[in-house]
């Protein structure tokens, strides 16, 4: 019989080590199911972690993981915020979608306008889009005590049927002959959001992403809004001796995780995904919660997190692609993967002990 | 019984059915919560129910064994999650949603030869004379088993929660893990047997869809009605009547608004098609505003892990 | 940065050449990429792209190697999966949806030696970019005219996912062909606005039945409505995408069927033989790429008689599902008499004909 014991601080060790013991115990878990499935396991595991940072392609691939990882890492610094203050926005994705719709609708206004304004005018019209769409539930919770995680996600949907009305109606492509989908942000210069080094696949939103990761570091450390927020996670009633207000908290972490939520699917539509569509969309706002929880709502742990999530979707495509698995095993693997990261950090908070007393793992 | 084209009659009969899995689901994850647990995995749990359940029926012919080899599935997988929340002390929402992407990555694999399959028929309760009475025929008399065993659940656990000792026990571990401790409550254990049930649960809501609703296998089957399930739970403020009325309202404005349409209502399409999210986040407005804190009812320790220190 | 471009001159250098050779030597070996938007397991879309793949495989064995990519999202990542896949040594790249088509012409001008194929797409942008696409509304007019002749309620529906040019003109093919051999025929529609939800197809479904539907043909991916149709004795609809025979003889007493196995087959084949070119190809029941599958013994002689008429006249050039005189909705005139659609109108088409009550999604 073991049995865990908390430790009096959480271990520097463990907190460095637990990331590397999950990968590795990954890598064995995940092999097993490759070698399952009829595959060479070890040429998985190199495909998937490997490949994308150091293969033959790395030179494309690197620059894609910080295309994959920019908003994600956007999105979840934004909504670890409110995590951490107890008020739980579970629909980044609309907010990601109306922010995109915003943010493009400003910008096709003007087309074929070329005017150094646009894009600035289009990046607040973005964060705006976002903004509202969570005040909704938020304004919800403080006046009607309405639940937000059911507000946030119902209204996922309704963006959803907007974004289909908008790329079939009043956002579609004039020139597009009647099939769905706006214009593509690559022929209109003022309004697109470009790569900025020719081959490095950083574009203002990696930059937004990661001005957005060093803000939230100061917040948290330095500002009275950071104490609030980590306050009102974990001692509600204290928080409010210290005069916090919860509305005005739920307000501002809410707006703050729509604004940058909307923020990322503006910098997406005008960039990589180049247009509105109807799918446009691919789980973002979803996924980000996941990186939120990896990086321990930190945002540098968030940066971490982002970007080891965006190296198993490139790297689990590559090995789908090459190697003929079916994409279901490589989702099946980012669970495990998920599974062990977040179990494994029990090393972290607590020590395994074996109840005839002995310390099995003593690092500290 | 005809407003606007559409026969209320009918209309009842077919939201009774098409509610069956959010409520489902729903009723597991409200005991979940209740016992201070908030399992994200619900559409994992779902889907893993919905091709378990699939492969069992094809496999023995029986859609009663389906139902049961859902529920297992559902239950395995939400196993995984009790051992890494409770055992591990993983965070909860996290877990949760790796379960999510864990359950659909794993039902399309084992579903690879399992398309365009067609399953056992889970047939109609036969009540013989009673199914001809006007109006209540109709409503109450024409379904399959799972609706009424879906209605059934919704008594018994409101009598659970409301009434029994081991209602009072979850409750308890839910409200405050630490007095439930105290008082000798082993709270990781029955908060793994909530878990277990929420699953279990889960995976009958999901076979449901597989072998009733479509009645087929195709990957992403369940296709987020468990996020649903999850916000019906809110919904309902944690009490089994009021997830039914959340299921039925959800499953009552989504077959309107078709209906609606094909009777070629004026209301313009869009507007109809996002009207049940609309509609139920009204009504939850309605019913949570001008009331307390405390009316809002939700479970004090929902998502905060427990450990002994002795 | 510097290795990046060395290797794009290098393609670009390669692929003049290539392309230059190619004409007159073909390629011993081709490897063919697929990308699909769903996935495999799907039954319907995805599955059929797939099956026309492995068919490839088949006629050309180790000629070919195949590739392929399941669920890869329209945006970002479709960019990436085609850059992936056009570096690591795809001759021949298969964009299997129209959410591909700005993605497809991007990386396509990036490697002019690769060849691309998007489907159901109207952008052809470089020289290596050929579109194809399928006439399904062809087979939408054999589906109407059963539909036609079979309802007894005079109510037919059809299930549409979202208002886009390819739903609109299966929609109006579907009503006019019931139209012509039942004049008093009422269409219902409803909009799922989702590609693949099975439950929500259901319910559709249901709704149709419940308004007094008989007769339902759905442009959603999933059998769900048949087996919808399966619980009301005497409704009947149609297999989508694939033949969906699980459901025979009723309610699925014909089908649709996305046949893409010749079209790949035969651009593979150029390839590798040195004939290939630049096209743009829209194929229907006389190229056998939409089969009508077998018409069941649940619809009358005289019915399948007259349906495999529209199916063989249309095969044989003799009938076009869009023969003037037709209106539109608002009574404005489209096609005089006796004059057929033009493929323009077909593929951009955003309007309803004349005598369909339904209202249009904004």
């Amino acid at each position: 019989m073991i049995r865990l014991e908390k430790r009096p601080n959480p271990s520097r060790f463990w907190l460095y080590a637990t990331p590397v013991v999950a990968v590795a115990l990954t890598m064995i878990a995940g092999g097993l199911m490759f070698a399952a499935l009829g595959k060479n396991p070890f040429e998985v595991i190199r495909t998937i972690f490997w490949d994308p940072l150091f293969g033959e392609f790395a030179w494309y691939l690197r620059g894609q993981l910080l295309v994959k990882a920019g908003p994600l890492v956007l999105i979840a610094v934004g909504l670890s915020l409110g995590f951490r203050a107890g008020i739980w926005n579970i629909g980044a994705e609309g907010q990601y979608i109306m922010g995109a719709i915003c943010g493009a609708g400003v910008g096709l206004a003007f087309y074929p306008t070329e005017s150094r304004l646009i894009f600035p005018l289009m990046i607040l019209a973005g964060a705006f889009g976002g903004w509202v769409w969570a005040m909704i539930p938020a304004i919800l919770k403080t006046r009607f005590n309405t639940n937000e995680i059911l507000v946030s996600l119902m209204l996922v949907y309704v963006a959803q049927t907007i974004l289909a009305m908008a790329s079939t109606g009043f956002l579609r492509n004039p020139e597009g002959a009647g099939f769905p989908g706006s214009r593509n942000f690559s022929s209109y210069p003022a309004a697109q959001n470009p790569e900025l080094i020719a081959g490095s696949g950083l574009h203002w939103g990696g930059v937004a992403a990661l001005a957005v990761v060093v803000l939230a570091y100061v917040l948290l450390q330095k500002h009275i809004l950071g104490f609030q927020i980590k306050l009102a996670g974990q001692a509600p009633r204290a928080a409010r001796f210290h005069g916090v207000n919860p509305a005005t908290l739920v307000v501002l972490c809410m707006g703050i995780s729509g604004a940058l939520a909307g923020l990322a699917g503006m910098f997406e539509v005008t960039g990589p995904a180049g247009q509105i569509s109807i799918d446009f969309n691919s789980g973002y706002g979803f996924t980000a919660i996941i990186v939120a929880f990896l990086g321990r709502l930190n945002p540098v742990g968030i940066l971490l997190g982002g970007l080891l999530m965006a190296l198993t979707y490139i790297g689990g495509e590559m090995a789908s692609t090459n190697l003929g698995l079916p994409s279901s095993a490589i989702q099946a693997f980012q669970g495990m993967l998920l599974f062990f990261l977040l179990g494994v950090d029990v090393l972290t908070n607590f020590r395994i002990r074996s109840l005839i007393g002995r310390s099995t793992t003593g690092a500290r | 019984m005809d407003i606007g084209g559409i026969n209320l009659v009918v209309l009842v009969a077919s939201l009774m059915v098409a509610a069956v899995p959010i409520l489902l689901a729903a009723l597991g994850e409200l005991v979940v919560e209740k016992a201070g647990v908030l399992n994200l995995g619900v559409e994992g749990m779902m889907i893993m129910g919905a091709i378990c359940g699939f492969i069992t029926a094809v496999g023995t012919g029986s859609p009663l064994l389906g139902f049961l080899g859902g529920a297992l599935g559902g239950m395995v997988l939400s196993l995984v999650f009790a051992f890494l929340t409770q055992v591990l002390l993983a965070n909860q929402v996290a877990t949760g949603l790796a379960l999510t992407l864990f359950g659909l990555g794993l039902s399309s694999l084992m579903g690879q030869n399992y398309n365009g399959i067609k399953p056992p028929l889970t047939g109609a309760v036969p009540f013989g004379p009673l199914r001809d009475i006007p109006v209540l025929g109709r409503i109450v008399f024409s379904h399959d088993w799972v609706v009424y065993f879906s209605v059934a659940m919704v008594v018994l656990l409101w009598w659970v929660l409301k009434a029994t000792r081991l209602g009072l026990i979850i409750r308890a571990v839910g409200e405050s893990h630490e007095a439930a401790h105290a008082l000798g409550y082993k709270v990781n254990r029955i908060r793994l047997g909530a878990i277990a049930f929420g699953g279990a649960m889960a995976g009958m809501g999901g076979a449901y869809v597989s072998l009733v609703r479509v009645p087929q296998w195709v990957d992403g089957i369940t296709a987020g009605a468990g996020w649903i399930a999850l916000a019906i739970v809110v919904f309902a403020s944690w009490k089994p009547w009021r997830a039914l009325i959340g299921a039925y309202l959800f499953g009552g404005i989504s077959v309107l608004q078709l209906n609606l349409q094909a009777a070629g209502s004026a209301i313009p399409v869009e507007y109809l098609s996002m009207s049940p999210y609309l509609i139920t986040i009204l009504v939850l407005v309605i019913m949570s505003s001008g009331r307390g804190r405390a009316a809002l009812n939700a479970p004090a320790a929902l998502g905060q892990n427990f450990h002994a220190a002795r | 940065m510097l290795r990046r471009t060395l290797l794009a001159t290098a393609a670009l250098g390669l692929g003049l050449m290539t392309t230059g050779g190619a004409l007159a030597a073909g390629m011993d070996k081709v490897k063919a990429c697929f990308v699909y938007v769903g996935p495999i397991g799907d039954g319907g879309w995805t599955y059929q792209h797939h099956q026309g793949a492995l068919a490839v495989q088949e006629a050309y064995g180790d000629k070919v190697e195949l590739q392929w990519q399941e669920s890869v999202p329209e945006g970002a990542d479709a960019e990436r999966v085609l850059t992936q896949m056009a570096l690591g040594g795809c001759n021949i790249i298969f964009t299997t949806s129209f959410g591909y088509m700005d993605q497809t012409n991007a990386v396509a001008a990036k490697f002019p030696d690769v060849k691309f194929e998007h489907a159901t797409g109207f952008k052809r942008d470089s020289a290596n970019v050929s579109t194809y696409n399928a006439r399904f509304y062809e087979g939408r007019a054999v589906q109407g005219t059963i539909a036609g002749m079979m309802t007894k309620s005079n109510k037919i529906g059809y299930i549409g996912s979202f208002p886009i040019p390819e739903v609109m003109n299966g929609i109006n093919a579907y009503y006019l062909a019931a139209k012509k051999v039942n004049p008093n025929v009422e269409l219902s529609v409803v909009w799922a606005f989702t590609w693949f939800d099975p439950a929500k197809e259901a319910d559709s479904a249901k709704a149709l039945i419940d308004q007094g539907v008989d007769v339902i043909a759905a442009h959603t991916d999933s059998t769900a409505p048949l087996a919808e149709a399966a619980k009301t004795p005497g409704v009947i609809g149609f297999g989508q995408a694939s033949d969906m025979e699980a459901y025979k003889p009723s309610p699925r007493v014909s089908s649709i069927i996305d046949n893409w196995a010749p079209y790949y087959v035969k651009r593979v084949g150029e390839l590798l033989d040195g004939t290939y070119a630049q096209s743009d190809t829209w194929a229907g029941i006389a190229d056998g790429e939409v089969l009508i599958g077998d018409i069941t013994e649940a619809v009358p002689a005289e019915v399948k008689a007259a349906a495999e008429k529209v199916r063989d006249d249309i095969a044989a050039g003799t009938l076009h599902p869009f023969t003037g005189p037709i209106n539109k909705q608002d009574g404005s005139p489209w096609l005089a008499e006796g004059a057929t659609a033009p493929d323009g109108d077909l593929l951009g088409m955003g309007f309803y004909v004349e005598g369909i009550t339904a209202e249009i999604p904004k």
